[in-house]
C-alpha cells in the first residue's frame, strides 16, 4: 500500500500545514501589534487626568478627553435609542411576518446599507439634518450612528431569531396563545441574548466610526449641554489629536485610541460570555 | 383580554359527555399545499372520551389531518381546505372563527418535546394560561398541580417546580408537555407521535397516561408504531396517499379489516 512517492507527500503535508498555521498567526498578528503600539505609546497618557478634564490649550500641559469619551456615549445612547427598536423590529418582521419575496428584496437592501461607506452617511445626515437646522449637532452625530446601527441590528436579530427552532413557536401557537405574544414572550424571550449580543456588536462597531461624525457631530473642545450643539467624540478627538503637530497631543491620541480599542474588546468579551452560558445550556 | 380571562378563570366541570357523542364531526375535508393535494375528501366521526388512533405510513396525510383539527396547518403559508369540521356542533372554519379560538379548544402534543427553554416547570405548565391574561395566583397555582397530576408527572416535580424545564428528562419533558396542554383546559387532545422519540420506559408511562386521559378528553393520537395503536385506541383510522381507507373499531381494524390494503399495512406486509 505504499505509494512511491510516500515521502515527498508527505513533505507536502507538512510544508502546506505550516504555510495555513502562518497565515493564521498573520491573521491575529495585528491585533497583537496594534495593542502593542497602542500601550506603548498611549499608556503612560492613560492617567486621572486624562479621563476626568477637558483638553487643554495648546502650549499647556496635561489636559484629558473627559468631554470626549461622555460624548461618545451620549452618541452612542441617542443611536441605540433611533437604531435599537427600529432594528429589532425590523428583524422581527424578517423573521415572523413577511413574505419571501418582500424580504429577499428587505434582506438585499439591508445589505446594500452595511455595504455603504461610512462617509456616505455622514454627507447624506449632513444634507438631512446639519444643513436644515443649520448647525453641527449632537442630534445629527447620534442619528447618523443610528441610522449605521439599523441595517445591522435588523440582520443580526432576523438570524438569532431563524435559530429558534420551530416547535416552540408551534407550541405556543397550539396553546392559543395569540401570534405577537407569540413572538414577544416566547421567541424574542428564547433569543433574547442572542439579540442583546447583535446590539451590543453593533454599538461596538459604531463606536469607533470617525469619518460620519466629522460633519455631524463635529467636535467640540467643551463640554455640550445641549443635543443641539457639537459635540466631542473619542474618534474624533483623536483624530484631531493625531494630526496635530504637538506631541502631547500625539500621547493623547494613542490614550484615546487605546481607551477605544479596550472598549471594543471588553464588548467582545462580554458577548462571548453571554453566548457561553447560551450553548452550555443547550448541551 | 378581560374576557377571555374570564373564561379561564369560570372553570365549571365540563358538561358530562355521554360516552357515545361525537367530538368531531369531519366531512368532506381537502388540504391543499399550494397545487399538493394531500387530504383528499375525508369524512369521519371521532368519539368523544376514547382514543382515536390515526395509522398510515409517512407521507399519507395523517399529520395534516390532525393538524387541520386546529387549525395548526394554517402555519403552512400557502395551505387552504374545503369541507367542514363541527367541534361539539361548531364549526370551527366558520367566517369569523379565530384558529386562537380553536386552539383552545383543542390542545396539542409533538413528536419532539418542547418546553419553552427560559422558563421553569410551574412557568411551562401555566404558559397557556397567563398568556391569555390569567393573573391569578392561587388560580395559576392550583391548575399547576391539578395539570402536573394529569400527567402523572407530580410526584417527580413536586418538589423542583421552579428548576428549568429543560433539566427534565425526555420522558419527562413529553410529560410536561402534555401538562401544559391540559393546563388550559382543551376539549380535545390532539397528539401527533407522542411518543416516537422516548424510550421503552418513557413510551410506557405516556400509554398509561394516555389510557388514563381519555376518561375525561376526547384523544386523537398519530402514531408509526402498530402495536401502540393496537394496545391504546378504541378506533382506527387508516390513511394512505390523502385517501382515508378505512375507520373502524381498532379490534376490527387489527383482526379483520374490510379493505386488503388496510390489512397488508398492519400486518407490516407494507409501508
Amino acid at each position: 500500500m505504499t505509494a512511491p512517492n510516500h515521502r515527498w507527500r508527505k513533505f507536502k503535508n507538512a510544508w502546506m500545514q505550516a504555510v495555513t498555521f502562518a497565515c493564521a498567526i498573520l491573521v491575529v498578528a495585528p491585533l497583537v501589534l496594534v495593542f502593542y503600539h497602542l500601550v506603548k505609546e498611549g499608556f503612560s497618557s492613560m492617567n486621572w487626568a486624562f479621563f476626568t478634564q477637558l483638553p487643554k490649550p495648546v502650549g499647556e500641559a496635561g489636559g484629558g478627553m473627559a468631554n470626549a469619551i461622555v460624548g461618545t456615549f451620549i452618541l452612542l445612547g441617542q443611536a441605540a435609542v433611533l437604531g435599537v427598536p427600529i432594528g429589532v423590529l425590523g428583524g422581527v418582521f424578517l423573521s415572523e411576518y413577511g413574505s419571501s419575496r418582500l424580504n429577499w428584496w428587505i434582506r438585499f437592501t439591508a445589505d446594500v446599507l452595511n455595504g455603504v461607506p461610512s462617509i456616505t452617511w455622514g454627507m447624506v445626515v449632513y444634507a438631512l439634518v446639519v444643513v436644515p437646522m443649520k448647525g453641527f449637532s449632537a442630534l445629527a452625530g447620534g442619528i447618523v450612528l443610528g441610522l449605521m446601527m439599523i441595517p445591522l441590528v435588523m440582520r443580526t436579530t432576523e438570524e438569532v431569531l431563524q435559530l429558534v427552532p420551530n416547535g416552540y413557536r408551534e407550541a405556543a401557537l397550539a396553546l392559543g396563545i395569540a401570534k405577537w405574544r407569540t413572538i414577544v414572550q416566547i421567541v424574542m424571550r428564547t433569543a433574547l441574548k442572542g439579540i442583546v449580543t447583535g446590539v451590543l456588536l453593533a454599538l461596538a462597531r459604531v463606536a469607533g466610526e470617525t469619518a460620519p461624525l466629522l460633519f455631524t457631530a463635529f467636535g467640540n473642545h467643551f463640554w455640550t449641554h445641549k443635543l443641539t450643539d457639537p459635540i466631542s467624540a473619542m474618534p474624533l478627538q483623536i483624530f484631531a489629536y493625531a494630526i496635530s503637530p504637538y506631541d502631547d497631543w500625539h500621547r493623547q491620541a494613542w490614550a484615546g485610541a487605546l481607551v477605544l480599542l479596550l472598549l471594543v474588546l471588553f464588548v467582545n468579551a462580554g458577548v462571548r460570555v453571554l453566548t457561553r452560558d447560551r450553548f452550555q445550556r443547550k448541551a | 383580554m378581560a374576557a377571555i380571562a374570564n373564561n379561564m378563570v369560570v372553570t365549571a366541570p365540563t358538561p358530562p359527555i355521554a360516552a357515545n357523542t361525537t367530538a368531531l364531526t369531519v366531512r368532506n375535508l381537502s388540504v391543499f399545499f399550494g397545487d399538493n393535494h394531500v387530504l383528499k375528501s375525508v369524512s369521519l366521526d371521532i368519539a368523544a372520551r376514547a382514543v382515536t388512533a390515526i395509522i398510515g405510513p409517512s407521507g399519507c396525510g395523517k399529520s395534516t389531518f390532525l393538524r387541520a383539527l386546529n387549525r395548526m396547518h394554517e402555519l403552512v403559508p400557502e395551505a387552504r381546505m374545503t369541507g367542514e369540521i363541527r367541534l361539539f356542533g361548531d364549526d370551527i372554519y366558520a367566517p369569523g372563527i379565530e384558529p386562537v379560538i380553536v386552539r383552545r379548544r383543542v390542545g396539542m402534543v409533538f413528536q419532539k418535546s418542547n418546553p419553552f427553554p427560559t422558563m421553569s416547570i410551574t412557568d411551562n405548565v401555566t404558559v397557556g394560561l397567563r398568556l391569555n391574561g390569567l393573573r391569578e395566583r392561587k388560580l395559576l397555582a392550583e391548575r399547576t398541580e391539578q395539570s402536573l397530576r394529569m400527567a402523572a408527572l407530580w410526584d417527580e416535580v413536586k418538589d423542583r417546580l421552579h428548576a428549568p424545564a429543560i433539566s427534565l428528562s425526555g420522558g419527562q419533558q413529553q410529560r410536561l408537555c402534555i401538562a401544559r396542554a391540559l393546563a388550559v383546559q382543551p376539549e380535545v387532545l390532539l397528539m401527533d407521535e407522542p411518543a416516537s422519540a422516548l424510550d421503552p420506559l418513557a413510551t410506557s408511562k405516556i400509554e398509561d397516561l394516555i389510557l388514563e386521559l381519555k376518561k375525561d378528553y376526547t384523544i386523537v393520537i398519530v402514531t408509526h408504531n402498530m402495536q401502540q395503536a393496537a394496545r391504546m385506541s378504541d378506533f382506527t383510522a387508516f390513511f394512505y396517499l390523502g385517501d382515508l381507507v378505512e375507520f373502524d373499531a381498532t379490534k376490527k381494524i387489527f383482526t379483520s379489516p374490510a379493505k386488503k390494503q388496510t390489512e397488508d399495512y398492519v400486518t407490516g406486509r407494507f409501508g
